[in-house]
């Protein structure tokens, strides 16, 4: 979460209840609701790092509450956030490892797993077209994101294809 | 509604056999929805053809509402499918020198319905894949997306009992896919029977059942189920799904 915060807080300094307002806000149901707790402690570590500061702002008749800001480091932490490439889908991944090995020791037939795995995905993918329909069309974030995943999970059931071409 | 028993094509190319279906036990209940999946040339198509009765078998049984159709000839074929296979081509087959309406009210007209009726059902299946503003246009004058929502419409004019297609949702971006799974769905609520070829994960997890072919044999088949009942899941669950 620490990087959202920090985006955030580049845009005009807030307190921790309105950070998680706006992330509610920006968005929408593609992002599960962050509890009030989680974003104060995150807030902590920031400030450790020297990333944000916080003032406090007197309040007539409550307690003061802390508004926080980004420092100069905490702006540069940001930019590299920005700048670097994210983490692209995961192909080594678990099922990939069963594939190799599976043959080897004899533990599952190489078809198998691939079929095993395509309905996996499938009912995946089915729980995703459920999500999209009862996501409201006003929630783009939202639907963009389902829409990515299941681009992810034709790309996934594609290549189970090309395994089962090429194994069998 | 459809019993193949070990069906078998081979085709003949310049003398050298090519066997594209090797044997295929499928049995599809009235009402069910199957997707066959498989890569290219894995005899998908072949398959769906001799369904329809657009491709002779080499060997086998196919068994149509419990009677014998492998042995029919042309005619009676034709006569079967006006009145209740509807065949959604993958590369379309419109009737070029005919109105987008005229391509769709044409098999609901052979089949026997009033022309009123015809233009009914042809003006709520061309709303339903959004194509209302084209149905005075000539098939070349459409892009191959709308072509190919045509082919549909025209395939379920008829309300036939049995819907074959390949690969009906190939040539459409994301938006389109959407109408076409929206009509599926309706087709399927309705109780007819869809056989439906298709590389579309989208279009494929809808089914009740998914067949794979691999060299023109089934390699697998069984229900498509989401992972886990979770009531009320939500696009935040998305991140969580591919965890
Ligand atoms: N009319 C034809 N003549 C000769 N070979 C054909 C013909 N149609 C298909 N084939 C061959 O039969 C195999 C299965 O083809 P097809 O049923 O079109 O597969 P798919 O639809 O799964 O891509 C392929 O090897 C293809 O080259
Ligand atoms: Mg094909």
């Amino acid at each position: 979460m620490r990087p959202f915060l920090l985006a955030l807080l580049a845009k005009e300094p807030a307190h921790g209840y309105e950070l998680k307002q706006a992330l509610e806000q920006i968005f929408g149901s593609a992002y599960p609701s962050p509890n009030i707790g989680q974003i104060y402690v995150t807030l902590g570590r920031l400030e450790k790092d020297g990333l944000v500061r916080a003032v406090d702002v007197e309040q007539s008749n409550r307690p003061n509450k802390k508004v926080y800001y980004l420092t100069a480091a905490g702006r540069e932490a940001l930019d590299d956030w920005a700048d670097e490439p994210s983490e692209g889908p995961r192909v080594r991944d678990e099922f990939f490892m069963k594939l190799v090995l599976a043959p080897m020791t004899g533990i599952a037939d190489r078809m198998t797993l691939i079929s095993r795995q395509r309905r996996h995905y499938l009912g995946l993918m089915r729980d995703l077209n459920e999500i999209a329909e009862r996501t409201p069309g006003e929630d783009r974030v939202a639907l963009l994101l389902i829409e990515g995943a299941m681009l992810h999970l034709q790309a996934d059931l594609d290549w189970l294809e090309r395994c089962q071409e090429d194994l069998s | 509604m459809i019993n193949t028993v070990n069906l078998v094509k081979i085709y003949q190319n310049g003398g050298v056999p090519v066997p594209a279906v090797r044997g295929v036990d499928l049995r599809v209940e009235r009402g069910e929805f199957v997707a066959i999946m498989g890569p290219s040339g894995s005899g998908k198509s072949t398959l769906v053809h001799m369904l329809g009765g657009l491709d002779v078998r080499t060997s086998g049984e196919i068994w149509l509402d419990g009677k014998r159709a492998d042995t029919l000839g042309e005619s009676a074929w034709a006569l079967l499918r006006r009145q209740k296979i509807g065949f959604v081509f993958q590369f379309f087959n419109l009737v070029t020198n005919m109105t987008v309406a005229d391509n769709v009210e044409l098999p609901a007209l052979l089949a026997g319905a009033s022309p009123r009726e015809a233009r009914e059902r042809r003006e709520h299946l061309l709303g339903a894949l959004g194509l209302t503003g084209r149905a005075d246009a000539a098939p070349a004058q459409l892009a191959g997306g709308e072509q190919q929502r045509v082919a549909l419409a025209r395939a379920l004019a008829n309300r036939p009992s049995l819907l074959l297609a390949d690969e009906p949702t190939g040539n459409l971006d994301s938006r389109n896919t959407r109408d076409v799974l929206g009509l599926l769905g309706e087709v399927h609520r309705d109780g007819q029977t869809i056989v439906l070829v298709t590389h579309d994960a989208r279009v494929a997890s809808l089914a009740d059942r998914v067949v794979s072919l691999l060299d023109g044999q089934i390699v697998d088949d069984g229900a498509v189920r989401a992972p886990r009942r979770r009531p009320r899941g939500t696009a935040g669950d998305v991140v969580e799904l591919r965890g």
